[in-house]
């Protein structure tokens, strides 16, 4: 797709939906949302900057090499919070008796492991789209 | 002959589901079988438990956590059975 007005609009509106996303993501223990939500609008974002752009253009920007490591990573950093709790003694995944901090009630840093493993959710779930996408969109 | 005999099942699975509905619970009463224990137990101790407002990221990511690492685990089968079978045409255009 090679029009200028939607190449302009795209570059306005794609760090407003990014950010919103990582609102969504850093929120998600305090308002409706978390990681599924807050990683399908950036995702969402990438897949409109593919739409404006090309395949080409955004693989320059967002490397495979790059959104394969978050891919796994996020799986990874979320089983290894897991792990946490089996190593302090406690059960798999278990978040107040594994000692992490609560921190204050309704500040956006608080929840321990909540909080933690939305971000590695909202990661996952983003690179997950945009991969998606761009296989599909490649076969053409 | 295949006909009717479709039609007989279906009518007779319809009979059963129709049946079937009269015995479910009413929406939103309060004797509900999934208003037990458990969701009492959510609503009146997750904030000490957690110390998050949300109570559905407390369930999700805390007292569901091993589903939730379930349901990540499904995302990650699906892109990788997406890229066996579509190949990997990004790295090849790489080395070329």
């Amino acid at each position: 797709m090679d029009d200028l007005i939607v190449k302009t609009i795209t570059k306005l509106v794609v760090p407003f939906i990014q950010l919103y996303g990582i609102f969504v993501i850093l929120h998600g223990h305090l308002s409706p949302g978390g990681g599924f939500a807050g990683g399908a609008i950036i995702g969402a974002s990438l897949i409109l900057f593919t739409l404006a752009f090309g395949v080409n253009h955004t693989n320059k920007v967002v490397p495979p090499s790059v959104t394969e490591k978050i891919e796994t990573g996020g799986i990874i950093w979320y089983a290894l919070l897991g792990f946490v709790g089996i190593a302090v003694g406690t059960s798999f995944l278990s978040n107040k008796i594994a000692g992490f901090p609560l921190g204050n009630y309704g500040s956006v840093i608080s929840g321990g492991l909540i909080s933690l493993a939305t971000i590695g959710i909202g990661l996952k779930v983003a690179s997950t789209m945009i991969t998606l996408f761009h296989r599909i969109i490649e076969e053409d | 002959m295949k006909k009717p005999f479709v039609l007989v099942v279906l009518t007779v699975l319809l009979f059963i589901l129709i049946s079937s509905l009269n015995e479910m619970p009413s929406l939103g009463d309060r004797v509900n079988p999934s208003y037990n224990e458990v969701a009492e137990y959510y609503i009146s101790n997750a904030k000490e438990d957690t110390n998050t407002m949300n109570i559905i990221a407390a369930i999700i990511t805390d007292y569901r956590a091993f589903d939730t690492l379930g349901e990540t685990t499904v995302l990650f089968t699906s892109i990788t059975a997406v890229v066996s079978v579509l190949g990997f045409s990004m790295f090849e255009k790489k080395e070329k």
